[in-house]
Parts: structure tokens; C-alpha cells; sequence
């Protein structure tokens, strides 16, 4: 499975992100630059995390009107995998592919720590690895994590099973302690901790790796079964 | 040309901390009589002879990028500016 690595100007995560596709999981990934206008030859679309554009005016309003954005919707439409994480998530919810918003943390700190999460939603095609209800340990950094939704969204969100992890314990002020959710189709997915810190042993866990096996099992049936 | 300024303020219904830490810290200070502090941005637009009408312009400006309408809202003022 072939792997874009979106890089902004700005991004920080994009090495890790990098690093676990292709070390951790031994799938090919490549870094694409942010004015790219072709993705067609990638299977899945990672937005990793960081300061695009200094996150002047907003965390990810500037980085949603890169040229890579249209190609990355278009990808979401075909039903590619698309995965935000932190400011990947943040500029998801600027290009509305993924609803609500996140804002300042409730206590103003940037907040960088091990945290639990709980897999909410294990039947999509990021967490089929996971035991619904299971907790487990991710690393958080950032400083607006805050989500925030309208009461309309939120039911929406509840209805479809859309939350797919959530905090164990709140600390930014999350509505409902949300830490990631997913669009309706179930394709996109947006969340503030990082599993691509959670992937080898040697630095403090290994609890993201089933979200990336997630997505490749889940890549390899649907196209063994269509060969 | 004209001179655009525009407010972007947090929406009434949304909670405001940096607005709540700065309001807290007046208090410590002795100026009870603060009731609310919202902190919100201050943009200046110089936008030269166009075909389109300014407000439409601006407010597809504003809502395309500007603000952000799921918390934010937005006002402006326009001023003629006269070239020297």
C-alpha cells in the first residue's frame, strides 16, 4: 500500500508519520509537497502534524487553500483513506471535509504528554484493530486541541457512531472529551493524538501501530477481493 | 481604493478562555467593575478599484477565510481612502 506524506510548509510530524508507514509497517510512503496537484498514485493520504504556515489566523486556514487540498478532497470522495492527525485534523475541519472545529485549550497550556484514550468506534477502517472500548496510551502535543461542535453536529456525530476515540480524562476542554472523529462516509479521519509517536517500544509504546495495520488490512481485502 | 477593517470576535455562545485568564487577572488587579473581557482579531484590507461590490467581496473574503463561522462572526467598516 502506497502512502502520501502531505508536507506544508511548516509540518513537523511528517518524518514520524514517514517513519512508521515505511519502517514500522513496511508499506511504501512518500513525502509530497504541499502545491502537488496529482495523487492519484497513492492509496491512502496522511496529513501529519506541525505548524503549517505558522498557523497564522487559524491552525490550518492557510494550509487548506494549498494546492494539494483539491487532489486531497478528491481522494476523500474516492473513498481513499485520509488521515489528519493534530494539525492534519485542524485543517480538515478548515476545509470542512471533517465538521466542528478546534480551538484554543480550555487551560491556554500547550499541553505534551502521554494520554488514554478510549477506541470508541472499532468498525472503521482505521480501528478495526482495536477492541471496541479498549483504552489505550497516545501521545498528545498541542495547544489547540480544543473540539468544538454545535449541539446539532454533536448529535449527528453520536447518531452515526462518528467518534471514534475519545479522552479518558479531560484536559483541553474537548466537547465530550472528543479526540477524533470520522466523516459520514467514514473515510477521513481526524484526531489530535499522535500514533504515529505510539509505534516502536523503544520510545514509550506501541498502541498506534494497530491504526495503521487497520488501514492497510482493510486496503488489502477490499483489493484482494476485487482482483 | 478603499480601506476595510474588519472585527473577527469569538461567537457569543462559544466560551473564551484567554478572554476568561485576561478578565481574571483585571479582577486580581482590583478592577471589579470589568463584567466580561472577549479577545478577538483586527484586520486591515486595502482593496483596489474593482468591478464587484465591496460588501459581497468582503464578505466572501470573510467567510471563505477570515473568520471561521463555526465559532467565529465577523463585522467590518469601509472607508473611501483618497490617493495622495
Amino acid at each position: 500500500m502506497k502512502f502520501a506524506v502531505i508536507v506544508f510548509p511548516g509540518s513537523n510530524c511528517d518524518l514520524d508519520m514517514y517513519h512508521a508507514i515505511k519502517d514500522e509497517l513496511g508499506e511504501e510512503a512518500e513525502y509530497v509537497w504541499h502545491d502537488t496537484h496529482d495523487l492519484s498514485g497513492y492509496d491512502g493520504i496522511l496529513l501529519p502534524g506541525g505548524f503549517s504556515y505558522g498557523d497564522y489566523l487559524r491552525a490550518g486556514a492557510i494550509a487548506r487553500f494549498s494546492g494539494v487540498m483539491d487532489e486531497v478532497r478528491k481522494a476523500a470522495e474516492d473513498g481513499k483513506p485520509v488521515l489528519g492527525i493534530c494539525n492534519g485534523f485542524q485543517i480538515l475541519t478548515e476545509a470542512g471535509l471533517l465538521p466542528g472545529m478546534l480551538m484554543r485549550n480550555k487551560d491556554l497550556k500547550f499541553t505534551c504528554r502521554t494520554v488514554s484514550l478510549k477506541v470508541e468506534n472499532a468498525h472503521t477502517l482505521f480501528t478495526n484493530e482495536y477492541k471496541e472500548g479498549e483504552e489505550i496510551r497516545i501521545p498528545v502535543a498541542h495547544g489547540e486541541g480544543n473540539y468544538y461542535c454545535d449541539d446539532a453536529t454533536y448529535q449527528h456525530l453520536k447518531d452515526n457512531n462518528q467518534i471514534v476515540f475519545t479522552y479518558a480524562e479531560d484536559f483541553n476542554g474537548s466537547r465530550n472529551n472528543i479526540a477524533g472523529i470520522i466523516n459520514d462516509r467514514g473515510n477521513v479521519l481526524g484526531m489530535m493524538p499522535h500514533p504515529e509517536r505510539a509505534v516502536s517500544d523503544l520510545i514509550g509504546g506501541t498502541d498506534g501501530l494497530p491504526l495503521f495495520r487497520s488501514i492497510v488490512k482493510q486496503w488489502r481485502e477490499s483489493h484482494v477481493s476485487h482482483a | 481604493m478603499k480601506k476595510v477593517k474588519v472585527y473577527v470576535t469569538l461567537r457569543e455562545s462559544v466560551l473564551d478562555p484567554q478572554g476568561s485568564a485576561v478578565m481574571g487577572s483585571l479582577h486580581k488587579m482590583g478592577y471589579d467593575e470589568v463584567q466580561d473581557v472577549r479577545i478577538g482579531k483586527y484586520l486591515e484590507l486595502v482593496i483596489g478599484e474593482s468591478e464587484r461590490d465591496v460588501d459581497a467581496l468582503v464578505d466572501e473574503l470573510c467567510n471563505r477565510m477570515l473568520a471561521n463561522t463555526v465559532i467565529e462572526d465577523y463585522r467590518y467598516e469601509i472607508e473611501e481612502v483618497v490617493s495622495q
